[in-house]
């Protein structure tokens, strides 16, 4: 099952040209932007890994594109996304956020349901890939 | 393309002696591309022709610009008929003696070659060792990686250079930012241009341990000490961009300073020009100041705005001398210390 989360998570996965184009639209805004990972990309789950710092104070796109081409080679069956955050309100407002690299094979999730209290009924996800320890989900998945 | 011939000088000048003739070779009109539409449609001429009156002297740096306008010119028509050859790298080191204008040219490089249509974006970034290296183990490389990072699409400057090497202390950490560094302007030749500036016998020692950066750059400029005229001409620039004038008195006073000047082991060239005038800038405050409270005449705006001869005169290095016009006999003063 293809996630679809963040801005064009419904069109074919972009390519580094359009990656790159993007990212140079977050520029022009004044947007600082960051590279995030994460094998675990349950909806709620907003806290993913950071790959370095945000990058303030940059011009171009080449800076972000370097990161996110180190990231994905550090993290292949990874889910990679790119940040971009708009500092203007004082606090930093996410403006943009699109995934940039996911794993070969997405298996999706599971809808659980609990019973609570007498007999009402409670949902919740489960990644089918999460029930493996951390750093071994989407590599297993895989093999 | 004959009746172009005189706006295309520039270009063909400077490619027939530097160039090779794969280089000249399309400059032979036997291709369909009409080099001079070319050249008027890029604006490159005004490019240079601004360069050319901004700034003195600086004939080298002029050629190899020139150079390098009419190489991009000539790739972009070779392109045109398909004849990729791939974008030239053109990190550059600017070497000079103090006050000879690497800094001001590199500042402008980010422009020109923005309107040469060689980088992307038209901003330089500007550093020094401190922004490149870093304070303890692991701190230099993110340090310089974010440097080379906003430097991105367009220029880097690195002024003082040759500090990023410190031969005396072998744990130094520039060694660090150095290599780095030359990863980068060898894998991400599209994205960046370096520029290094230094002085030149010490960018020398810098290369001499460094042989990999040598190699690196495509660029070695050389930035001539000016010619008195040149100084002369820059003194009048100066004064004229802060409103001010000389007359023809304090104008053969300048040039007479500038003669005892640059005899001196500590001239710097235009800076030493530049604190010349500042400080003749304080002395005819001073001088205004005097008359006024003397009960002299209400200033007008010729009088606020005019050095006088005597502002100049009233320099230390001619102090000692003769009678400043009579005096030809070439000797320096004995002045030490802050020399003015």
């Amino acid at each position: 099952m293809r996630i679809t989360q963040g801005t064009f998570s419904f069109l074919p996965d972009l390519s580094d040209e359009d990656i790159g184009l993007q990212i140079d639209y977050a520029l022009r805004q004044g947007w600082a932007c960051s590279v995030e990972y994460t094998d675990d990309p349950h909806p709620r789950n907003t806290y993913w890994e950071m790959w370095g710092l945000p990058m303030f104070d940059l011009h171009d796109a080449a800076g972000v594109l370097q990161e996110v081409r180190a990231c994905r080679a550090a993290y292949p069956q990874h889910y990679v996304k790119v940040n971009a955050f708009d500092s203007t309100r004082g606090m930093e407002t996410m403006r943009l956020s699109f995934i940039v690299n996911r794993p070969d094979h997405e298996p999706g999730f599971q809808l659980t349901r609990f019973d609570a209290e007498q007999r009402v009924q409670r949902y919740g996800l489960a990644g089918y890939a999460a029930r493996e320890p951390a750093g071994a989900r989407y590599a297993a998945a895989k093999s | 393309m004959n009746a172009e011939s005189d706006t295309l000088t520039p270009v063909q000048r400077a490619t027939d002696p530097a160039h090779d003739d794969a280089r000249a070779a399309p400059l032979v009109p036997v291709a369909p591309v009409d080099l001079a539409a070319l050249y008027r449609d890029s604006g490159i001429g005004g490019v240079l022709d601004e360069l050319d009156r901004d700034l003195i002297g600086l004939a080298p740096v002029k050629t190899r610009i020139r150079e390098i306008a009419a190489h991009l010119l000539i790739e972009r028509a070779r392109a045109s008929l398909g004849l990729a050859a791939g974008a030239p790298t053109l990190h550059m080191c600017f070497s000079g003696n103090p006050g000879t204008g690497k800094t001001t040219v590199a500042l402008r490089m980010a422009d020109v070659l923005h309107r040469l249509g060689y980088v992307r974006r038209n901003h330089l970034v500007s550093v020094t060792r401190d922004d490149l290296v870093g304070q303890y183990i692991g701190h230099t490389a993110p340090k310089t990686r974010e440097v080379l990072k906003r430097a991105m699409g367009g220029v880097l400057f690195i002024d003082e250079a040759y500090y990023l090497y410190r031969p005396d202390n072998e744990r130094d950490y520039g060694q660090e930012s150095i290599e780095i560094l030359l990863q980068t302007m060898e894998n991400q030749r599209d994205d960046l241009v370096v520029i290094l500036a230094g002085y030149a016998d010490r960018m020398e020692t810098f290369f001499q341990s460094n042989p990999g950066f040598r190699s690196r750059i495509a660029h070695h400029l050389t930035f001539p000490d000016y010619s008195e005229a040149e100084l002369l001409g820059i003194a009048e620039r100066m004064l004229a961009s802060m409103h001010y004038r000389f007359d023809a008195g304090s104008r053969a006073a300048f040039a007479d300073y500038l003669a005892r000047r640059a005899r001196a082991p500590d001239f710097a060239n235009a800076r030493s020009v530049r604190n010349a005038l500042d400080r003749a800038r304080l002395r005819q405050a001073n001088r205004l100041f005097a008359a006024s409270l003397a009960g002299g005449p209400p200033l007008d705006e010729a009088s606020l705005t005019l050095i006088a001869a005597a502002d100049i005169r009233a320099s230390r290095v001619f102090a000692g001398a003769a009678p400043p016009p009579a005096d030809a006999n070439g000797r320096e003063p004995a002045a030490s210390g802050n020399r003015c």
